[in-house]
């Protein structure tokens, strides 16, 4: 009963950012009143070009969450109006006022739903609760990007990336790229997926999973919130495995609803788990990243590999990124836009590979016109696994443009 | 300032004033529309007679020199920015007028910077009485603001020259800061503590002007070799214990941008380039200083490796990055019109393929044709661009001065002119309907290369059949401000610009292009 009181007075609030070094954020306070009306005062970067613009958002989304009588002030980094209309609503909420009110940007048409084996060599992360990186990321071509509501996202500010990223997801066209979000450990997770789920993210990361209930439960949560909104498009789950325990259980995990098209581990956390110092080789996670790609493959499921720290090491990324691709790995985390081309050239197949691949697949094809159960190419004798891989990778190469 | 100031419209559609600071001007009549006519202007003849036998031309001070070149009220007086942010010695000449006790001076720079904000106060005490030059910062806001005496006159590096050339400027007094010089007046830029390089822009005010300063903390015995400055022009040597300060000189070191989406643009232009065809072996390219500018050098000069091209010239500002393709033999000759970091100026110092020019060589529209016209690519800047690919590059979108025009207009007459711009800076559309001010005519802009995608001028079926088949994303320069204006939320609103003439944009040719006018 108590609390209940606390969250129905209204209180002062703030949300979003600003300062000198600040780009594309807006920082709002409010202060509710019982009379008196909106008393809206703004200072903003752009205020000559934007600013009657902004005060009529401000007042919009005010009136929609019903927020009649308080005094705002803003200070305007050049935000754009997907995060002037977040911010606001952040601190109206932490003002104790419009509950269960929300209020969307302008929606972007959203390109078709992902398959489930769709190429996931590259994830480009953005943190929650950095606007400034939204707008763009795609243009840099990552095959997804991740918006972070987890360990990007400072504990205080949860509940703003929440309702940004939601925003994001609504109204931020990211391309042809497949729309992820990495939620919560749950049951922290579980109030972001109540949020995000209803502007139909392509895939769900979850974060430091070690039992695969930890899945289920997130499965029937976001099976729910789709049929309560009635949501036909796939979401699909990612697992993150981060510890010795994951490990032991990546098969339970991988297995753990149909839903999951990919198994992923994280190694910063990983090796912490094991108490060893994560090096350039990943000597330490080698038997972790090996039985992560088995049971992936048992399961049916992609494998992806951990990010690569270093932003500056290109090489090295490279270097890892076809070691990685060598054990099975069919994509990796990114930091930093300059990664994506590394990467992708890192998980392409070579020519020689796809020219081999082609004339097998090339000599199957004849046989089976020819009615042969033999396949051969030249003197050789070609295996149903040799032919098997070759059409995939055929596949692969050809939606990486390389054959 | 408070006489109605007669309007005229010119070859553009721009509101100039027919008269500026006294003297009637010709709007602007379309690129390559003006002739001029008529002889040089010159400075008086001299006698040796009248200069020490033994070329000792030093005097003790910087006010005794101007003393003896009888400065006088309302003259003008010039000076080089090559020392750019670290010069001290403009203010000198300055300080040392105001000392001597003339007013209502021209200052004629061929750039102000921030550091030089001193100047407002020499308008406020009357020692100046407006500045002619590229104004930014304090001194921007000083003149948009409406409050200098003068009007402020904006000219392009080459477009000084032909103002002193061709009389529309009288430089009374140069003031030259020579980083190493001989008491006979011949200087250098390229030695010494306080070195900058090229000292090209110098070379007009001492051509031309009826008295020569050389002010220098490098004074060796004759002869300063090499001498980019004659001594057969100087009438006084002053010897100062700084010219200016050598961290703000040069930078230590130039740094490529390291936004993802800068560099896109970057790779982009470059791309361009390699797939337009203009990337061959012989070709010739001009970048600046700015991230996307070094960015693009160091993804071209990847490319020409690639495809084993050498270029058989580049143009500066000079930086590492030029220096380098000089080094790996990717260029024959940098022909360097001012020199930003350090590994820029020990090349020019010890290179003889590092070559200075002046704005003569590079710029000056009314000459016998000049080398800005002979390179393939340019690639700049912009703070706005229009539909029809009108750029401005002097002021913010709200009418305040930003930037000097420097040799921006006159790289524009390079075979394919490149502007490398974000598509908005901080919610601020860089496409828009129609320039805030116009600094280079549409007509001469080939190319604008955003992140979000290239639009080639459609005056240039050319460039666009050449990229037909490339992998670039090649947009209607309307598409790409369609999605920026729905990213932003819409249009930006005009601002609201008053209707007093504060200064005047010229072209090339010395023709009135725009105007700035009073902001609140």
């Amino acid at each position: 009963m108590s609390s209940v009181n606390t969250l129905a007075i209204p209180r002062p609030a703030e949300a979003g950012h600003w300062g000198k070094e600040v780009r594309s954020d807006l920082h709002v306070s409010i202060e509710p009143r019982d009379r008196g009306g909106l008393e809206i005062t703004l200072e903003s970067r752009v205020g000559i070009y934007y600013g009657s613009s902004i005060l009529s958002q401000t007042r919009q989304v005010l009136e929609s969450l019903g927020v009649k009588h308080a005094r705002i002030s803003g200070h305007d980094e050049g935000a754009l109006p997907f995060v002037i209309s977040a911010r606001i609503e952040t601190a109206v909420k932490r003002a104790g006022l419009g509950v269960d009110k929300k209020v969307l940007p302008e929606k972007i048409a959203r390109a078709g739903p992902s398959p489930r084996d769709r190429l996931r060599r590259s994830r480009l992360y953005l943190p929650g609760s950095e606007p400034k990186y939204f707008i763009n990321a795609a243009l840099h071509g990552p095959d997804a990007i991740i918006l972070d509501l987890e360990d990007s996202v400072h504990h205080a500010e949860k509940d703003a990336a929440r309702i940004l990223v939601r925003n994001a997801l609504h109204g931020v066209d990211f391309g042809s790229c497949e729309r992820m979000v990495r939620i919560n450990q749950l049951p922290l997770g579980l109030q972001d997926l109540t949020e995000v789920i209803p502007e139909q993210p392509d895939l769900i990361l979850i974060p430091k999973v070690e039992r695969p209930e930890q899945v289920s439960q997130a499965d029937r949560m976001i099976d729910e919130l789709k049929s309560r909104d009635r949501i036909d498009r796939p979401i699909w789950l990612m697992p993150i495995v981060e510890s010795a325990l994951g490990i032991e259980n990546a098969f339970a995990i991988a297995t753990a609803t149909p839903n999951i098209a990919a198994l992923t581990i994280g190694l910063e956390d990983y090796t912490a788990d094991l108490g060893v110092a994560k090096t350039l080789e990943g000597r330490e996670s080698r038997y972790a990243r090996t039985r992560l790609v088995n049971a992936a493959k048992a399961a049916g499921v992609q494998a992806i590999d951990s990010v690569f720290g270093d932003v500056g090491d290109l090489a090295g990324l490279r270097q890892w990124g076809e070691n990685s691709r060598a054990l099975g790995f069919e994509g990796m985390g990114c930091i930093h836009p300059s990664q994506i081309p590394v990467i992708h050239q890192a998980f392409a197949p070579s020519q020689i590979e796809v020219d081999k691949a082609l004339k097998i697949v090339a000599a199957f094809e004849e046989a089976q016109q020819r009615g042969l159960a033999v396949v051969s190419l030249g003197s050789k004798m070609i295996d149903p696994p040799v032919v098997e891989r070759a059409r995939k990778l055929v596949v692969g190469a050809k939606a990486m443009g390389k054959a | 300032m408070s006489e109605r100031i007669e309007l005229a419209q010119n070859a553009a559609g721009r509101s100039v004033p027919a008269m500026v600071n006294g003297r009637p001007q010709i709007p602007f009549l379309g690129v390559g529309q003006y002739q001029p006519r008529g002889r040089k202007a010159a400075p008086p003849i001299c006698s040796t007679k009248d200069y020490p036998e033994n070329g000792d031309k030093r005097v003790a001070n910087l006010e005794t020199a101007l003393r003896n070149c009888g400065l006088r009220n309302g003259m003008v007086i010039s000076n080089h920015h090559h020392l750019r942010d670290g010069d001290r010695v403009a203010l000198m000449a300055l300080d040392a007028a105001a000392k001597i006790g003339v007013k209502d001076l021209v200052w004629f720079p061929s750039a102000s910077f921030p550091s030089q904000k001193a100047a407002i106060e020499l308008m406020q005490s009357g020692v100046i009485h407006h500045i002619e030059g590229s104004m930014n910062g304090p001194l921007g806001d000083y003149c948009t603001q409406g409050k200098m005496r003068g009007m402020g006159v904006l000219r392009s590096h080459g477009g000084r020259w032909q103002a002193i050339q061709d009389g529309e400027v009288h430089i009374d007094v140069a003031v030259i800061a020579a980083p190493t010089a001989d008491a006979f007046g011949n200087a250098d830029g390229s030695h010494g503590k306080s070195a900058c390089g090229s000292l090209g822009f110098a070379l007009a005010d001492s051509t031309y002007a009826d008295r020569v300063i050389v002010v220098t903390d490098n004074l060796v015995p004759f002869p300063c070799v090499p001498w980019q400055i004659q001594g057969n022009n100087v009438d006084f040597v002053v010897e100062v214990d700084s010219i200016g300060d050598p961290a703000k000189i040069v930078s230590g070191t130039t740094e490529i941008t390291r936004s993802p989406d800068r560099l896109r643009i970057a790779e982009f232009v470059a791309r361009f380039l390699r797939d337009a065809g203009i990337m061959r072996n012989g070709f010739s390219f001009q970048a600046g200083a700015g991230g996307i500018a070094l960015a693009f050098v160091d993804f071209l000069r990847r490319m020409m490796k690639e495809d084993g091209v050498k270029a058989r010239f580049v143009r500066g500002g000079s930086t590492k990055f030029l220096v380098e393709l000089l080094q790996e033999g990717l260029t024959d000759y940098i022909l360097d019109g001012q020199t930003f970091d350090l590994d820029g100026v020990k090349s020019i110092g010890s290179d003889p393929r590092h070559v200075a020019t002046s704005p003569f060589t590079s710029y000056n529209y009314h000459g016998k044709g000049n080398f800005a016209s002979l390179v393939d690519a340019v690639v700049l800047g912009a703070t706005e661009v229009d539909v029809n690919f009108n750029a401005n590059v002097v002021t913010h979108s709200d009418g305040r001065l930003l930037h000097g025009i420097g040799g921006w207009q006159n790289c524009l007459a390079a075979g394919c002119t490149i502007l490398a711009v974000p598509s908005f800076r901080d919610r601020i559309p860089v496409i828009i309907d129609e320039v805030t001010t116009l600094t280079g005519p549409g007509e001469l802009i080939d190319v604008v290369a955003t992140e979000r995608g290239i639009a080639i001028n459609p005056r240039r079926q050319d460039l666009l059949d050449a990229v037909k088949g490339s992998s670039l994303p090649i947009r209607p320069i309307q598409d790409i401000k369609a999605e920026v204006e729905r990213i932003c939320g819409g249009k930006p609103a005009r601002p609201k610009l008053g209707d007093r003439p504060v200064a005047v944009v010229k072209w090339v040719d010395g023709t009135v292009l725009d105007t700035i006018w009073q902001v609140s």
